[in-house]
């Protein structure tokens, strides 16, 4: 019922927004964001499309693991913010990568990419040897008011990926929701019916920050200490703990409840802002071409978002 | 130890505030805390006092804090 990483990869788009070109934008300064999201510029689609982003991290992914697209049994993308409804991001990757394998799109916003491990484990667990490609890729930049300062300065666009083989390197995996509305959403497209009467949904994602940093950080405290019980892994035999990257103010919160040293925190909210599921598959492969990622070294990841959602997974890091 | 110092001591704690400059009528404003440091000094509390507080509009001061805490007692 498990699996090992085979390979990761990511791919930005060129245009880098720092804090203060938002700064001429909207009512903010690049001090008031620093301090109190810990971010300092984000990547933003300007030519690319979302699905070019996961197809160049994806290709990456397969490159780094030495498998080809067409070895894939299953291409699974985890995204709010695709280019299609239908295809699904995850079925334009199959043709662009070459691969013969079903695919689908998952939905769990910022927690999409431990979902989607979640998922590819109950796979592996009806089949052992096998290849499944998880991607989470977004444009968050579709999704939000660029006139509102308080929600527009927060994310950013990315995507990454990895592909998992046959291997034990995922010790523990758990996902949880509380569904609820108000905390956090943001509007499908609604289309044109002429028979609707109802109200449309408001046209940009709206966040209430405080309920969200609540259950950002209780949610990510339980679900890791819960993966960590699970496991019997004590928390100095973690080498990197992967959260979130939505507010450094909220992982600070949540490390120091969990008693971890951010010395074993790995972020890149200053470089990348929060780009919803991506951010924990960007966060791994940084940190696997940068050669920080040992072999049998133990990672925590952990992530909460829209739904809400949240998770958390001890992975074995095989490579 | 009253309320009102365990209190302050979380907020010395939590925020690297100056104990002295702490008293009742302090309002958020004036200690320099937003709206997330606000809801981070709930939940120490709570832990701290092992009660659950509902964070309310009306809660503005130190002394808000201090009566809901006494409240949930």
């Amino acid at each position: 019922m498990s699996f090992s990483i085979l390979g990761t990869g990511s791919a930005l788009p060129e245009r880098v927004v720092t804090n203060e070109e938002l700064s001429h934008m909207v009512d903010t300064s690049d001090a008031w964001i620093r301090t109190r999201t810990g971010i300092r510029e984000r990547r933003v689609c300007s030519s690319e499309t979302v699905t070019e982003l996961a197809c160049q991290a994806a290709a990456k992914a397969l490159t780094d693991s030495g498998c080809t697209a067409a070895e894939l049994d299953l291409i699974i993308c985890a995204t709010i913010s695709a280019d299609y409804a239908t295809p699904s991001m995850a079925c334009i990757l199959q043709d662009k990568l070459g691969a013969h394998c079903p695919a689908f799109d998952i939905n769990a916003a910022c927690t999409g990419f431990l979902y989607a491990l979640d998922i590819a484990a109950g796979y592996f667990a009806r089949k052992a040897d096998q290849k499944i490609l998880v991607v989470a890729a977004e444009a968050m930049s579709r999704l939000i008011d660029w006139q509102d300062r308080s929600t527009c300065v927060l994310f950013g666009d990315g995507a990454g990926a990895a592909v998992l083989g046959a291997g034990d390197g995922l010790l523990a995996i758990r996902t949880g929701a509380k569904g609820s509305i108000a905390p956090l959403y943001a509007p499908s497209s609604w289309g044109n019916s002429p028979f609707y009467t109802g109200n449309s949904a408001q046209p940009y994602l709206v966040m209430e920050g405080q309920e969200v940093f609540r259950f950002a950080v209780t949610s990510m405290v339980q679900t890791v200490e819960d993966v960590l019980a699970q496991t019997g892994v004590r928390k100095e035999e973690l080498a990197w703990v992967l959260p979130h990257q939505a507010n450094i103010r909220i992982i600070d919160a949540a490390l120091s409840r969990l008693k971890i040293g951010s010395e074993k925190c790995l972020t890149n909210i200053a470089d990348h802002g929060n780009t919803s599921a991506a951010c924990a598959a960007i966060l791994l492969d940084e940190a696997n071409r940068a050669g920080k990622l040992k072999k049998g070294d133990l990672l925590a990841m952990t992530a909460f978002g829209g739904g809400l959602t949240t998770g958390a997974c001890i992975l074995r890091w095989d490579k | 130890m009253s309320t009102l110092d365990k209190v302050v001591e979380i907020l010395v704690e939590a925020k690297d505030l100056e104990a002295d400059k702490i008293t009742e009528a302090s309002t958020w404003d004036d200690l320099g805390l937003d709206s997330l440091d606000t809801v981070e000094l709930v939940m120490n509390m709570e832990d701290a006092f092992g009660i659950s507080l509902e964070m309310t509009e009306d809660m503005k001061t130190v002394g808000d804090v201090v009566k809901a805490i006494d409240a949930a007692k």
